[in-house]
């Protein structure tokens, strides 16, 4: 099994964000960047194929200079070698340029039998990656898997929906998005640490993935980004828990007509 | 004439409150922008849902209703939503943001090589473009965002756009679709975990847990007052990986974001991550021992106490206001 996973350097989700001075983004001093928390799950996910079923793990990532972190973190969990996608003309490209910058980077890896991701990059929160590339490279996609099961070249795999799972089945290669559930990622060992700096990691810009200005334009742009309306101070309820209870609810149905 | 294209999910043989949403919003911007309103439903049986789409503001409803659409398909269905906005050459392309419109929006937006704004809280027309304000890191700050091109692909939080008033004298008409009905992934079987219960994302009142509760054999306590309350069931991160609960009710930033009208926090400190996740909620409540909590800071109500003295309480009081409205 070859499998390539998508990886997303995103900030620590204990972030405090604050709003750069171009009104447009997050002031990235100070923030502890990881992998996207879902796209560990990817990770761990490919490499517990890998130690069953026999094969390798690449990892793709689109990103700055500091993106490169991310790849070691997972060289160091122990995949096999890493591709980072680095080119002025992505550094404000939304979703969908990203995701034909990371489409073209996954088709060079060909012949592969699944591409992981995680099901939401933390930050940008905006879920697409995974659908988008599905299509990109005419594949079949399961979003939001909890559970996933591979066999006889094909793949089973659980995906949450509203108040339930639904059980998939599709041929591959096929595009699968993690989703918390699905395991429980590993620590990198002192040795895979060590290990990372030697595997390969290989930089490629866009015209090496055949992608040019007018492919990787911008579809989104942000216009502004603000901190969400400071909510009013608390009121406190006083008295005994039996007092408290019957004020909350007065206070609940009365006040804030919400019950 | 311009279109606003959306695609209308059902569920069970009826239209999902969030598509209801959808249209509402469609027929709302429909005004600023002169367009007419087209929807896109599919399944067998589906055409009966057309006059409730009318109803609340589409013009035209694309019913593709082979009975090979039977469930739901992401390649598939994809197609048939992208075939319905050839035919109309939409502007705007709006989906709720579902289980089912998150998996399938962006399948169309690569389809139709078009940007997609997800998780929109709100729209606007400006300067005859539309303008999205959604959440980003989890609803730490919101992102005003624009497109560069068209169509402009959107997602809608469910519960947060507001539903129009139904006009049953409005009729749309009815397109019959075919597509190819081939999907390489499918539906095999169903599980569904919590038949009945009130989904968190969907809830208009969410009761959550959180460290405080001491121990899983106590969570039957927010349960309780959820029960009272007729709420969904939340719980902080902590207790998630602490293994008491299924991480599907987990709120907070690697779980659901949440914005009900009336969100109740039971023994939850606030973690950073946590109130990314529910801060937007209309009116909030905290029941914490410690007064220096940081849930406080984002309360409207806040209840000093230990919550397992308040909440067979406030369970109580609650039951007794819900019993006297009938």
């Amino acid at each position: 099994m070859k499998i390539v996973v998508c990886v997303k350097q995103v900030p620590d989700t204990e972030t405090r964000v604050r709003i750069a001075p171009d009104g447009k983004s997050i002031v990235e001093t100070d923030v502890n960047w990881i992998v996207s928390p879902f796209d560990e799950f990817a990770i761990e996910e490919a490499l517990r194929i890998k130690e069953a079923k026999g094969g390798e793990v690449v990892l793709v990532s689109v990103g700055p200079d500091r993106a490169q972190s991310a790849l070691r973190t997972g060289l160091a969990m122990g995949a096999d070698s890493a591709i980072h996608v680095k080119d002025p003309l992505l550094e404000a490209a939304d979703a969908l340029p990203t995701a034909k910058a990371l489409a073209a980077a996954i088709r060079a890896q060909a012949p592969f039998d699944l591409v992981l991701c995680g099901q939401q990059g933390v930050g940008g929160d905006n879920s697409q990656i995974p659908g988008l590339i599905a299509e990109m490279l005419d594949l079949p996609q399961v979003t939001v898997a909890v559970k996933i099961e591979i066999h006889d070249g094909k793949a089973k795999a659980e995906r949450e929906i509203e108040g339930g799972r639904e059980v998939w089945e599709t041929s591959l290669p096929a595009v699968v998005s993690a989703q918390k559930g699905l395991n429980e990622p590993r620590y990198a060992s002192l040795k895979g640490i060590m290990g990372a700096k030697k595997k390969p990691l290989q930089v490629v810009d866009a015209a090496a993935l055949g992608l040019d200005a007018a492919d990787l334009a911008p579809k989104v742009r942000t216009r502004a980004i603000e901190l969400p309306p400071p909510r009013p101070a608390v009121t406190m309820i006083e008295g005994d828990p039996a007092t408290q209870a019957k004020e909350l609810v007065r206070r609940l149905h009365e006040e804030a007509k919400v019950i | 004439m311009a279109a606003i294209l959306t695609f209308a999910e059902a569920c069970d043989g009826r239209l999902r409150r969030a598509s209801l949403e959808t249209v509402s919003e469609a027929r709302r911007l429909a005004g600023s922008l002169g367009a007419s309103v087209v929807s896109v439903v599919i399944g067998p049986g589906t055409a009966a849902l057309a006059g409730e789409l009318g109803s609340y503001g589409a013009d035209r409803v694309f019913v593709f209703a082979d009975a090979a659409l039977g469930s739901y398909a992401t390649e598939s269905w994809a197609r048939a939503v992208a075939q319905a906005a050839a035919e109309t050459k939409p502007q705007v392309v709006l989906f709720p943001f579902t289980a089912m419109g998150k998996d399938l929006a962006p399948r169309v937006a690569a389809r139709l090589d078009a940007g997609l704004a997800s998780d929109c809280v709100a729209l606007e027309v400006k300067e005859g473009r539309l303008v999205a304000r959604r959440p980003v890191y989890a609803g730490k700050a919101y992102a005003t965002v624009e497109w560069t091109g068209e169509p402009q692909l959107a997602s809608l939080r469910p519960n947060v756009f507001p539903l129009g008033t139904p006009d049953t004298s409005r009729k749309a008409e009815v397109v019959e679709g075919t597509v190819d009905a081939t999907s390489r992934a499918k539906v095999a079987s169903v599980a569904a975990a919590s038949q009945g219960k009130v989904q968190l994302t969907e809830a208009q009142i969410i009761v959550s847990g959180g460290r405080g509760l001491k121990g899983p054999e106590n969570f039957h306590l927010v349960e309780g007052l959820a029960d009272a309350m007729g709420a969904a069931v939340g719980a902080s991160r902590a207790v998630v990986d602490a293994g008491w609960v299924d991480h599907q009710m987990q709120v907070g930033q690697t779980g659901k974001t949440v914005s009900p009208t009336l969100y109740v926090a039971c023994g939850i400190s606030g973690a950073i991550q946590h109130l990314a996740g529910m801060s937007s909620s209309k009116t909030i409540v905290a029941i914490n021992k410690d007064p220096d909590a940081p849930i406080f800071k984002v309360a409207d109500y806040g209840i000093l106490g230990d919550v397992f003295e308040v909440l067979p309480k406030l369970a109580e009081a609650a039951k007794a206001h819900f019993a006297s409205r009938g």
